[in-house]
């Protein structure tokens, strides 16, 4: 008996994904557009639906939509345990120690805007800083700053390196007895590069320092432990992680969410009203004031659901290979520059091309059926860190394929001739 | 002929490569800074006026070949014109571009016509009238380029 008749299994193989039969998953894959077969390569700003979302969430419109929490009838008990019990499969999905932790929001960005403006202004005074980076999507910049002017606290940002890294020398100097928040993206959305949340938290947490990590594009992508990054809030959106637009995920640590005051005031986040006043319920329900989005939770609990049948490691090893197969075609083109070359990246590849803008390219691509995104991606401090007006950026997700790959780089050969 | 190709025409492709009036004026009586908050494209026109006629007209900025070739288009088109020529250009170019032109018509907008195909492309209608808004907001309200823009 050799070991050619009975292989063992490499850990590589183990972990492959049949990705041809992954993508009959999600219908929208093999639509065409202007002609030509979708590639899609816009992930970072929003995944494609398996087919078991767009079920879950027609299932529960077809047969089982009532509002929840308020009413005695069928429909309404079985919403409000469906919606409640998507509270604890998010809280496996990223490690929580309790369903009490996860407050259901519209997405990162209110995630992040309910911090700033409940923890934030309630406890911010005037002098004190809120550190932020020079990565941040608009969405971990902009709260701050409102939530600065309200409190006459300062934001600070740490710079970035040429590749794209923060400094982290500068990390520790602009760290100091006045920062009260630091707020710091996993993943960048505009560049691609993985910080290393958990040293940076560490840090800041033996100062006291209170601390959210944004979310938004690690969530699809690498596996994360909320009580091992031991971040005090962890914001995500559904919808980049192939959930429905509409709903995310605010993580609190208990400690923290019990002390903070509501958001905003209405049905279902208080204990009682009266004309002279109101006590608030518990979190999470404090944060949840009306009507919240049935459907789309129920949606995003099928969304992960799926995530973990595919395999989140799997998920990982596979999109590692494509961004550095994409990484070495694209960067082999010439006059393409990459922009963002950190050591630790995932599922981002944002570029120029000499003398087109990216608009232009992200226009001669489309016409190929390539979708990719043009612009700032809502972080003109990078583009102003790199002295572009805007990146030409292909994303990618579990589902795309090195023969995507291919398309996109014939489509960049297009774009080097028409505008040669 | 694809949409494409009919988007970026050769005399598109020219001008975004060799944009006429590409220039900052020392001398200019009104300026208008324009961006596209959506895309970051931005343009600074300066104006030159003798009277009523537009004397002479630059542009400078960083966009896209529609914005850069429609600015540089737009300087040749108007320059010479009175302000309410250049007013009523800016009119068909607008509809030219957003496909609410009367067939026949584009003739009359000379060199401009080279954008009709932006069209079928409705996201880059903006992209198109970018440097037309910044003129005429020289124009109305621009203040020489020594003064802040008020």
């Amino acid at each position: 008996m050799t070991a050619t008749a009975f292989p063992t299994p490499t850990p590589s193989a183990t972990l492959a994904l049949d990705v041809e039969r992954l993508r009959e998953d999600f219908p929208i894959l093999s639509e065409r557009v202007r002609g030509k077969q979708l590639v899609y390569l816009d992930n970072a700003a929003t995944s494609q639906k398996p087919r078991a979302v767009i079920d879950a969430v027609t299932r529960f419109y077809s047969a089982e939509n009532a509002n929840i929490h308020r009413g005695v009838h069928y429909l309404s008990e079985r919403a409000t345990i469906a919606y409640d019990a998507v509270r604890g499969r998010v809280a496996r999905f990223i490690n929580a120690s309790s369903p009490a932790e996860i407050v259901f929001t519209r997405g990162t960005t209110e995630g992040i805007n309910l911090v700033a403006q409940s923890y934030g202004r309630s406890t911010l005074r005037a002098g004190d800083e809120i550190l932020i980076t020079g990565m941040e999507h608009h969405s971990n910049i902009v709260p701050w700053q409102m939530v600065a002017a309200q409190t006459g606290a300062t934001v600070r940002a740490v710079p970035i390196t040429d590749a794209g890294e923060l400094d982290l020398d500068a990390f520790d100097r602009l760290l100091t007895e006045r920062t009260r928040i630091l707020a710091v993206v996993q993943l960048s959305n505009a560049l691609g590069s993985i910080n290393p949340v958990r040293w940076l938290v560490a840090r800041a947490r033996e100062r006291g320092v209170v601390t959210l990590v944004d979310g938004a594009q690690s969530a699809p992508h690498l596996p994360v432990d909320v009580q091992a990054l031991g971040c005090d809030f962890f914001a995500f959106s559904g919808h980049k992680v192939f959930g429905p637009t509409g709903v995310g995920v605010l993580y609190g640590r208990s400690e923290l969410l019990e002390r903070m005051p509501p958001w905003q005031g209405g049905g279902d986040m208080i204990e009682t009203v009266t004309l002279e006043g109101s006590t608030w319920a518990l979190p999470p329900a404090r944060f949840e004031a009306g009507t919240p989005m049935i459907a789309e939770v129920i949606g995003l609990g099928a969304a992960l659901s799926y995530v973990e049948t595919v395999g989140r490691e799997a998920i990982g090893a596979w999109e590692e290979e494509l961004l550095a197969y994409a990484t070495e075609r694209v960067g082999a083109l010439n006059g393409v520059r990459l922009i963002g070359t950190a050591r630790e990246k995932a599922s981002v590849l944002s570029f120029v091309v000499d003398g087109v803008h990216p608009h232009d390219v992200g226009a001669v691509l489309d016409d190929e059926g390539v979708a990719i995104r043009a612009g700032h991606h809502c972080a003109q401090p990078v583009m102003q860190r790199f002295g572009v007006p805007a990146t030409a950026r292909a994303s990618f997700a579990f589902y795309n394929t090195r023969d995507e790959v291919d398309t996109l780089v014939r489509g960049l050969r297009r774009v080097r001739t028409l505008f040669a | 002929m694809s949409s494409l190709s009919e988007l970026y025409q050769n005399v598109i492709l020219e001008h975004n490569r060799s944009p006429r009036n590409f220039r900052p004026m020392t001398d200019a009586d009104r300026k208008a800074d324009g961006h596209n908050p959506l895309c970051g494209d931005q343009v600074t026109v300066w104006v030159k006026l003798e009277g009523d006629v537009i004397g002479d007209v630059s542009f400078q900025g960083a966009g896209c070949a529609i914005s850069k070739a429609s600015a540089s288009l737009m300087t040749g088109a108007v320059k010479g014109k009175r302000r309410e020529e250049a007013d009523a250009l800016f009119d068909r170019f607008h509809r030219l571009v957003t496909g609410t032109l009367p067939a026949g018509e584009s003739e009359t907008l000379g060199k401009l016509a080279v954008f009709s195909g932006v069209s079928q492309f409705p996201i880059r209608v903006k992209c198109a009238s970018l440097s037309w808004h910044t003129l005429k907001a020289a124009l109305e309200g621009g203040s020489p380029p020594d003064r802040p823009i008020a």
